[in-house]
């Protein structure tokens, strides 16, 4: 019987990153996935004919650059095209805008307070200075604190270095930032509601957080710290819709002689003393590997796909104490024209944006409120684009797609499963919004998909849906990331690894999980990563 | 549907605040305001070379860039210096206010006087320099190159001061030049031959008042009106009108840098990183790191930044210095590399030119100490002069002198002279 040298569980952009990376280095790998696509979160689908959804992730920015090109993904058809500003529509009848342009920016701000434009510089050099710190830690494997090994007493003089060369002032503000709420860190910036809002919302997508939730400022950094072909804290459209990334990382991974197997659910991982030997599908059948490593989300990964009594006690109630809570869901929306919106001058920029109609950081805060009583949010938050107004292979011309992630979706509703009209209910409430601002907007729908947490678990595998494979609270990062002892990307089972976002540096389609848990890996076998960029200086 | 969707309505009758914010929204469709001299500049911009200058589009040049360097020197030249920054600052604490705020002793600064100065944060790093205009005992403008209302709303705390910002409402206008009184003379403006260098004044102009003092960055004779933003072409149009038989000519930034340069004025975020935009904690400079040190008054009341500025000083940890250079040759060591021995690099030249006026080849640049403040001897820079497609790499001497580069009796002449 074939025995693969490694078995990724996993079609998601991390798993194929560290599939790329381990077959380049020489090795035979499989990867296995549930689904009859690859992709996990990054998929471009045709759900109603002719609309490519990028349903899950949809928008690009944290991706790696160096990933991208050790792995030669443009060559397979990855192309990222920065976007051009967004808004945030106001109560009021008006908006207020970012604009990439520095001035116009500020001239908008300054419509609402002219305090704040001018403060603009300010918050953008301290946020700039936080991501210029971290930016050079997501692509190195967090230090185990503890250890006495050369390598990670290196590691962690690196980073202590990198800690001690901050200002007085300036290191301060890195702890500020990596434990206030993003509402009080805004609020030393920031007077006008709209405005604070507008820079909020990085500080809440994706976690079981509201702004006034300690921990939301680094979220925020989180978000910013990606770039567009060096323009840091830029988002973009990946062309072809966040399936292009996958798609080229598969196209790349078959290129150098993987091999890719879809609808192959793994029911659990074949465990002998204490090491992994391969993996059982669904169907029962048996493919052995030397050694496994998960793409899923930590517990997912040992508390299903693992038997409990191969765990030790104390990693097992860490992995499941791991905050990893459903808070977000998504309406994806095929269009048969694009939307108006009456408070937007007809030739805006923002309509190639991100556009979103909480105006306040109160209103966010609320919307989180009903997601604590374990109801969706009755005035949820949107962060909403129309990459069809930028990529002309998503849909016919004329016709659009739009995003909708929504936020907040609990993991169960009052205690219970969601229901469909549960769903229902959820996706009317997001309808409801927009059309408020977009009248007529409810006859433009041709086709939607309506994804709660209960939908995200369920076909992407995300526990509770939540996006980053756990939550990024400070006490769930770096060497605590996923669990303290265990964030290099091994796992108490011998030939078992994670490469998902539940590991260092975290979730969003970064791909640096991947990357970095292919470098351990490689290091255990003793092969050769020289295929591997390091990360780009930062200057 | 297991849970209602609460109703939120738009408001539909906007109030008077939100219409006018309404009706700004369309900005966008302008990236570069045009001054509210724009008309004449564009009747005039023969090169059609513009830049960014802070949100407006400003002329590089208008029509040849090395003759409008020389009507700044033999004529009179107009520059639209509408985009600097301007705040209002009024008040029975202004003064106290600004005395806290900036370098220099405000105390001193008579009403109808001006004064250059700058203003540090809480740790003593230069926030911006400017020009301090005390208009009545209780109103001041504040000119500088970056925007500060933030620092200077939160540092007006516990004074009875207010801080406007009025950019886009009062137009500015640098007539510099040796025919520059001749031209204001003769425009009517009856008195301005008494103004002193650094003194204002105010004169009618077209039903309204225009604020001329005997300021400007080019080292020469000149004058700067500030004006309301609705009367700016009628004051253009008379300065032209008079000017027309002393040679006056509208001129871009590369002449009046050329003419800054020679008068050895430093240029924020050019000659040195602002605080509020220095990313890298080590571009941050205190005022003794960029020849500002003159400004620093210890026996004036508190100011912002004066505990970190004694301390560094005392305990000698002012790492920086900017010097002027003259190097040997006359290819201009723009952005040049300066070398201690031609061979430990010791800093960089900011700014570079021969100079027509001293016939010299002149920079200023900023160099780690001690060189350039006790070790002074034996610096090159390294030129690296792109001639057709190659790179003539040059290796200078430098020799660290004092600016300014240049000195004209008729810049303080009194009364000032026709030419």
């Amino acid at each position: 019987m074939k025995a693969w040298d490694a078995i990724i569980i996993g079609g998601g952009h991390n798993g194929l990153v560290n599939a790329c990376y381990l077959q380049r280095a020489g090795l035979d790998v499989l990867v296995v996935e549930k689904n009859d696509w690859v992709g996990g979160a990054a998929t471009s689908r045709e759900l109603t004919p002719g609309f490519l959804y990028s349903n899950c992730s949809y928008v690009c920015s944290l991706f790696r650059p160096e990933i991208m090109r050790d792995l030669d993904l443009p060559r397979f058809g990855l192309q990222v095209i920065s976007y051009e500003g967004g808004a945030v529509f106001r109560r009021d009848g008006d908006y207020l805008a970012n604009y990439r342009d520095h001035d116009a920016h500020r001239r908008e701000f300054a419509r609402f307070s002219k305090r704040d434009a001018e403060a603009y510089d300010r918050y953008s050099r301290d946020v700039t200075r936080q991501c210029r710190f971290i930016q050079p830690l997501l692509m190195r494997t967090a230090p185990d604190p503890t250890s006495l090994r050369p390598r990670d007493l290196g590691e962690l003089l690196y980073l202590g270095k990198k800690f001690a060369g901050l200002s007085a002032e300036e290191m301060a503000l890195t702890l500020r930032f990596w434990t206030m709420s993003i509402s009080e860190f805004l609020d030393e910036y920031f007077e006008t509601d709209v405005i604070k809002a507008n820079f909020a919302l990085s500080g809440i997508i994706g976690t079981a957080l509201g702004p006034m939730s300690p921990g939301t400022a680094y979220v925020l950094l989180h978000h910013y710290m990606g770039e567009v072909d060096g323009s840091v804290g830029a988002w973009g459209y990946a062309r072809g819709g966040m399936g292009a990334v996958t798609k080229a990382l598969a196209a790349s991974f078959k290129a150098s002689g993987g091999t890719i197997r879809t609808s192959a659910e793994v029911d659990h991982v074949l465990v002998n003393r204490g090491k992994a030997k391969g993996v059982v599908l669904a169907g029962g059948e048996e493919i052995y590997g030397k050694l496994v490593v998960s793409n899923a989300d930590v517990k997912r990964t040992f508390l299903k796909l693992v038997e409990e009594k191969e765990l030790p006690d104390i990693f097992l109630r860490r992995v499941k104490n791991f905050k990893i809570r459903g808070s977000s869901g998504k309406v994806n929306i095929a269009l048969d024209s694009l939307p108006e919106f009456p408070a937007l001058p007809k030739d805006s920029p923002v309509y190639r944006g991100d556009m979103h109609f909480t105006d306040s950081i109160e209103r966010m805060e609320r919307a989180y409120d009903d997601w604590k009583a374990g109801r969706w949010s009755a005035d949820p938050f949107l962060d909403m684009v129309i990459p069809t107004t930028l990529d002309p292979t998503m849909a016919p011309p004329g016709k659009h797609f739009m995003s909708c992630f929504v936020q907040y979706a609990p993991p169960k509703v009052n205690g219970r499963e969601w229901t469909d009209a549960d769903r229902d209910g959820f996706a009317e409430s997001v309808i409801a919004q927009i059309a408020e601002y977009s009248p007529g907007f409810r006859d433009r729908i041709v086709h939607m998909e309506v994804r709660t947490p209960r939908e995200i678990e369920a076909e992407v595998g995300l526990t509770e849906g939540n996006i980053f494979q756990g939550e990024l609270t400070f006490d769930q990062l770096l060497f605590n990331r996923p669990v303290p002892g265990y964030a290099q990307y091994r796992s108490p089972l011998g030939g078992l690894y994670m490469c998902g976002s539940s590991t260092h540096p975290g979730g969003g389609v970064m791909g640096a999980p991947g990357r970095n848990a292919a470098a351990e890996i490689l290091r255990d076998l003793a092969k050769s990563t020289s295929h591997m960029s390091p990360a780009h200086d930062v200057i | 549907m297991a849970q209602a969707t609460r109703k939120k309505p738009v408001a539909t009758t906007a109030n008077a605040a939100v219409s006018a914010r309404t009706l700004a929204q369309t900005h966008f469709r302008t990236l570069r305001l045009g001054t509210p001299f724009q008309p004449r500049l564009d009747a005039l911009a023969k090169t059609q070379d513009w830049y960014n200058w802070a949100g407006y589009r400003a002329p590089h040049s208008l029509w040849d860039e090395e003759l409008e360097y020389f009507a700044i020197r033999s004529q009179a030249a107009l520059f639209d210096i509408s985009p600097m920054t301007k705040y209002r600052i009024e008040g029975p604490d202004a003064e106290a206010f600004l005395d806290r705020v900036t370098l220099r002793d405000v105390t001193k600064l008579r009403p109808g006087r001006v004064h250059y100065t700058a203003w540090c944060d809480d740790e003593g790093f230069v926030l911006d320099d400017g020009t301090l205009f005390r208009l009545s005992p209780t109103r001041f403008r504040l000119c500088s190159q970056e925007r500060h209302l933030p620092w200077l709303l939160d540092s007006a705390l516990g004074f009875d001061v207010t801080v406007e910002e009025e950019t886009e409402a009062v137009a500015g206008l640098a007539l510099q030049g040796p025919t520059s009184f001749a031209v204001l003379r003769d425009a009517g403006f009856t008195g301005v031959e008494k103004l002193k260098i650094f003194d204002l004044a105010e004169f009618p102009h077209d039903g309204g008042t225009v604020i001329i003092s005997r300021t400007g960055f080019t080292g020469d004779l000149g004058y700067e009106l500030f004006v309301p933003a609705d009367k700016a072409l009628s004051l253009w149009d008379r300065l032209m009108t008079a000017g027309e038989l002393r040679g006056i000519r509208a001129i871009g930034y590369t002449a009046l840098n050329r003419a800054r340069l020679e008068a050895g004025l430093i240029v924020a975020n050019a000659d040195f990183t602002t605080a509020e935009h220095a990313i890298r904690a080590d571009r941050l400079r205190m005022p003794d790191e960029i020849g500002l040190g003159f400004m620093i008054d210890l026996e004036k009341a508190h100011f912002n930044g004066r505990r970190a500025i004694l301390e560094a000083r005392t305990r000698r940890r002012l790492r920086h210095v900017l010097v002027g250079l003259e190097i040997e040759g006359n290819i201009p060591a723009e952005h040049a590399i300066v070398y201690y021995k031609k061979s430990q690099e010791v800093g960089l030249v900011s700014a570079a030119m021969w100079s027509p006026m001293a016939k010299r080849n002149i920079a200023i640049a900023s160099l780690a100490r001690p060189y350039g403040d006790t070790v002074v001897e034996d610096l090159w820079v390294e030129i690296y002069a792109m001639r057709e497609l190659q790179y003539q790499k040059l290796m200078k001497r430098a020799k660290v002198v004092a600016r300014p580069f240049i000195k004209l009796d008729r810049r303080t002449a009194n009364p000032p002279a026709d030419f």
